[in-house]
């Protein structure tokens, strides 16, 4: 297959599916199990793609020519291939969990959920192939508009305000800011084709470099970077499975993924080192990940606690993009893997305390580590590689992005991550410390181990156990990342 | 005209030019001297249909930037009345036309429940004047035949939107208000166009555009200029003059004002752009200023105005004419940014919002045929028992809020650079704050639609023969937001030949 038609495939076969759940509404299994069919074919295609790098370069795909030199088209390159690896990898397990979880937990409109989920995915990879920023930019909002009927699916005043506040922050950014800062760049450049050096050099000079920066910044809603992060926890009312690859993985790295490619091909990380224009986004990164670490201490709630730190580690990512050096852009990149296997890791983690328990907040959690220890070992795990601790993958993105500051001579955003990694351990693992350690409510019950549905619980064992093994694949993957920066593997 | 060299017309190729008006002018007396209800409709649908295919034909003629001079009677112009297709009136009467025809099917069911027995073939009467009428306004290069066609499709809308008086008897005052509000719009304007010939001698638009070219603009003719503005952009619906048309929409039948919604101002704006640009020449003075000081305010007005009190209705209908006042603010504005961009966006905005709303007002009228009204309140929960009507709502919605891969997006992004290209910096953000407004009011619906339980679970989803219409508009609203190959091709022949003037020759046809 070659890799322009595998390039098709991975958006075909996940719009696909979401088409053949509302035709096979009525039947269940036959409806799950298509759709984990459809799951493995699209991690399938990307892997076709992957096997394909190297093949000589192939003519980007395009689809319409919209504007002159303005096409809906696609191509692959290391950070958009990665990103499709992980989506598309972490569906299938999702998948499983969420069949598991939705059944578990007796949830309505499995119908409606699976649909919305799959057409999310074809959104991603739609995003994660995009040739340039006008094709990038369409999939940004498909994304949005294809999650907002997750985050509403429970159809309650709390869900719906919920999905209001996720589609109006997000939508209202992204036209507001995103897409005058798209318009513009195609105005004083005359192209939008993501190119490794950057398009804007010559075209644009002075404190205008650094307000076009902040319209991208801030129009990149999903990226959550502070102010404009409130989305996020507002989004943790849909169902877990929800949270864990859209709010964990797809959705929020496509932020942290658009932000990267801003930065990388649309700037250039020469450019903005020159023009020293990242300097105050930096800035603005290291508050997000104090100042979101720190609410995260404050909430009772599993899954808002996880949304806070998402957006703390969010922000890593755009901090390495903004520290304008190659390190820092590869440690920002690694990151979303990284982050990714982690998060997905401690947010399916907290479904599965749900489906168990009907427990949501961390007050109540007390003893249960001993009920559910694979639960809990793997939110260990997920923890641990979040926090940053080897032998878990989490370590080294953070230590690239250390490397990176040290380049950039910003020796306190060296001093930021480290704080940051001591207040995840304070918020992270109080709750693993709960869980084992601390009496349950009840003690006068033996403990008895009561584990949630295997559906539920398997699947963050494994990316638990996904955290190790990217320990060990780090160089690759930073091998494999280095085109971005222009170096070679 | 030097370049323009006379031949015998001998085919009825020649004659499109005037088929495309003739074909629905005679079918209109055809439906009343008939006087079946059973045959209106078919000779309806077949007469709008030959001018949709004329008008495509027409629009393949003159893409590439030709004129089509068509002399009736054989009588040249300026004596003769002279029918003149270039690439902007080629397209907006593809525009009217497409949308007449494919809002034909709709209306079968669509009237049965809104308009009483006995008027269905009056009905369908007064459609096929008022679509003559439209696109003998767009097709005539005399001055004096544009109002003739104005008051042929402004007389006839007025019964249409009085035919809504069965459903709610309001739409009888609205229909009157539109009356004295379109009529004084029409006497500004024969006034203008009586100044223009006290001042020019002639009625003939392009002869009109070289006498003032030659001889500059006096008071006269500045005089006229203003009653034309004035009388136009009170059929546009410029904000103030919109007054008539949140009611006229409301209360007319749902199948005339997606007609009408698409077609009615489109038209009137085409009428402002072609005086503007060809008549008068864009580089005079007094028009200039008139554009940057009156036009780009009240654009702005009315994109935020208007777009604040949709998000407070109550009425799916009514929120959706106030929409389109904030719309036609977008279009004007890109007219008054008076570059090639801006008016390009100005034409493919008019063109992208006709299906869009069109789209949008059929919706409405399968709710309202299932739920007796367009009241938030009696279409709750709708999502669930209309699947179909609601999912193309929420597309169209889409495209008046521009979404990317949606017609309205293209339309807004090529505002947004025009407005850039100058240098415009609040004209591009107020493009885009306007934008969020419309996120506002489009969610309104969409939780509306999605987010309640039906108020009876056991109503059926629309009839297939409103469904399709509806579908098509939908899916041509994603399918320009994607190949906007013919619309902006279009929209930027239509420009350039706009700002031209009439400097650019053409074939004449004569009989």
């Amino acid at each position: 297959m070659d890799t322009n038609t595998a390039i098709l495939l991975t958006m075909v076969i996940p719009a696909a599916a979401s088409v053949g759940n509302l035709l096979l509404r009525n039947h269940a299994n036959l409806r799950d199990g298509m759709t984990l069919g459809a799951a493995v074919a699209t991690f399938l295609t990307v892997l076709v793609i992957l096997s394909n790098v190297g093949n000589g370069t192939t003519a980007p795909l395009v689809l319409f020519e919209v504007f002159p030199g303005l096409d809906i088209a696609f191509n692959v390159e290391p950070l958009g291939l990665m990103f499709a690896i992980i989506a598309s990898g972490l569906w299938i397990l999702t998948h499983i969990y969420g069949v598991g979880y939705m059944r578990g937990n007796n949830e309505d409109n499995h119908t409606r959920f699976f649909a919305s989920f799959a057409l999310a995915i074809a959104a991603v990879m739609g995003l994660a192939f995009s040739a340039n920023m006008f094709t990038l930019f369409l999939f940004y909002e498909m994304l949005t508009l294809s999650t907002y009927p997750l985050v509403a699916h429970k159809g309650t005043p709390e869900a719906i305000s919920g999905a209001r506040t996720y589609l109006g922050i997000l939508m209202g950014t992204s036209i507001a800011l995103l897409l005058v800062a798209v318009i513009w760049t195609y105005t004083i450049a005359g192209t939008l084709d993501f190119t490794t050096g950057g398009i804007l050099r010559g075209h644009i000079a002075g404190p205008m470099v650094a307000l076009l920066l902040g319209l991208y910044a801030f129009g990149i809603g999903k990226a959550a970077l502070m102010p404009f992060h409130r989305w996020l926890p507002a989004a943790m009312v849909a169902p877990t499975p929800v949270s864990a690859l859209l709010h964990a993985v797809a959705v929020v790295k496509a932020g942290v993924f658009t932000m990267l490619k801003v930065g990388i091909y649309i700037f250039g990380i020469d450019f903005l080192a020159e023009t020293g224009a990242s300097e105050w986004l930096m800035w603005l990164a290291a508050y997000s990940i104090i100042a979101a670490s720190i609410v995260a201490m404050t909430k009772d709630n599993l899954k808002a606690r996880l949304a806070y730190s998402t957006i703390s580690q969010l922000s890593y990512i755009t901090l390495g993009m903004a520290l304008a050096t190659s390190m820092g852009a590869l440690g920002g990149g690694l990151h979303i893997a990284m982050h990714a296997m982690g998060k997905i890791t401690l947010f399916m983690c907290a479904g599965s305390i749900y489906v168990a328990t009907h427990k949501t907040n961390i007050s109540q959690m007390n003893g249960l580590g001993r009920i559910m220890p694979i639960t809990y070992g793997a939110f260990l795990i997920g923890a641990l590689s979040i926090i940053g601790l080897p032998p878990l993958g989490g370590s080294w993105s953070k230590w690239l992005l250390m490397v990176g500051a040290a380049d950039a001579g910003q020796q306190v955003m060296i001093a930021v991550l480290m704080l940051s990694s001591l207040l995840n351990v304070a918020y992270l693992l109080s709750i693993v410390g709960r869980g084992f350690f601390w009496p349950a409510a009840s003690d006068a019950e033996p403990v008895k181990i009561a584990e949630s549905p295997v559906l539920v619980w398997l699947p963050p064992a494994l990316t638990a156990f996904g955290c190790l093994v990217l320990f060990f694949y780090a160089t690759d993957i930073r091998d494999f990342l280095m085109p971005i920066v222009g170096g070679t593997p | 005209m030097a370049t323009e060299h006379v031949h015998v017309a001998r085919t009825l190729m020649d004659h499109l030019p005037v088929l495309v008006v003739l074909v629905p002018f005679l079918a209109a007396p055809l439906t009343v001297l008939l006087g079946s209800q059973r045959l209106a409709w078919p000779i309806a649908f077949v007469s709008s249909l030959v001018s949709f295919l004329i008008s495509i034909k027409l629009l393949m003629q003159v893409i590439d930037g030709g004129v089509i001079s068509y002399h009736i009677g054989g009588w040249a112009p300026p004596l003769g009345i002279e029918y003149r297709i270039d690439a902007a009136n080629a397209f907006v009467l593809l525009l009217v036309s497409a949308i007449g025809t494919i809002v034909m099917p709709y209306t079968v069911q669509s009237i049965k429940s809104e308009i009483s027995e006995r008027h269905h073939t009056l009905f369908y009467t007064m459609y096929l004047l008022c679509f003559t009428g439209l696109l003998g306004v767009v097709a005539t290069g005399d001055a004096f035949n544009v109002f003739v066609f104005l008051e042929i499709s402004s007389l006839s809308t007025y019964v249409l939107v009085a035919m809504g008086a069965k459903a709610d008897k309001r739409a009888l005052t609205a229909a009157y208000d539109y009356l004295i509000m379109g009529t004084i719009g029409a006497t500004f304007f024969v006034i203008g166009i009586g100044f223009l010939y006290a001042g020019t001698g002639t009625l003939n638009m392009a002869d009109i555009a070289a006498h003032i070219s030659t001889n500059g603009a006096d008071r006269t003719i500045e005089t006229a200029f203003a009653f034309i503005v004035v009388g136009m952009g009170l059929k546009v619906a410029i904000y103030p003059l919109h007054l008539w048309l949140p009611n006229a929409y409301t209360y007319a039948p749902s199948a005339v004002t997606s007609f009408l919604a698409a077609t009615a101002t489109k038209v009137a704006i085409y009428v402002l752009l072609r005086f503007m640009f060809s008549v008068f020449q864009p580089d005079f003075l007094f028009e200039i200023n008139a554009l940057r000081w009156i036009m780009i305010p009240l654009a702005l007005v009315a994109m935020f105005a208007a777009s604040l009190i949709a998000v407070f209705q109550s009425d799916l209908k009514r929120m959706l004419a106030y929409s389109s006042i904030a719309q036609i603010g977008y279009i004007l504005l890109g007219i008054g940014l008076l570059s090639a961009t801006g008016l390009s966006g100005a034409i493919v905005h008019l063109f992208n919002h006709g299906i869009t709303k069109a789209a949008l007002f059929m919706g409405v009228g399968a709710l309202v045929l299932r739920s007796g009204s367009s009241f938030y309140a009696r279409i709750e929960g709708m999502g669930k028992v209309m699947p179909w009507t609601s999912f193309a709502i929420v597309i169209a919605g889409l495209s008046l809020i521009g979404v990317p891969g949606t017609a309205g997006f293209i339309s807004k992004w090529v505002l947004v650079q025009a407005a850039l290209e100058q240098g415009w910096w609040p004209i591009a953000l107020a493009v885009v704050a306007s934008s969020l407004l419309a996120i506002i009011y489009v969610w309104r619906v969409i939780e509306v639609l999605y987010m309640a339980q039906p108020a009876d679970p056991t109503r059926r989803e629309a009839p297939l023969s409103m469904l399709i219409p509806l579908w098509i508009m939908a899916l041509s609203t994603i399918w320009f937001g994607l190949d906007t190959d013919m619309t902006m091709s279009a929209a930027r022949a239509a420009a350039d030949g706009l700002l031209n003037g009439f400097s650019i020759g053409g074939t004449s046809v004569g009989h």
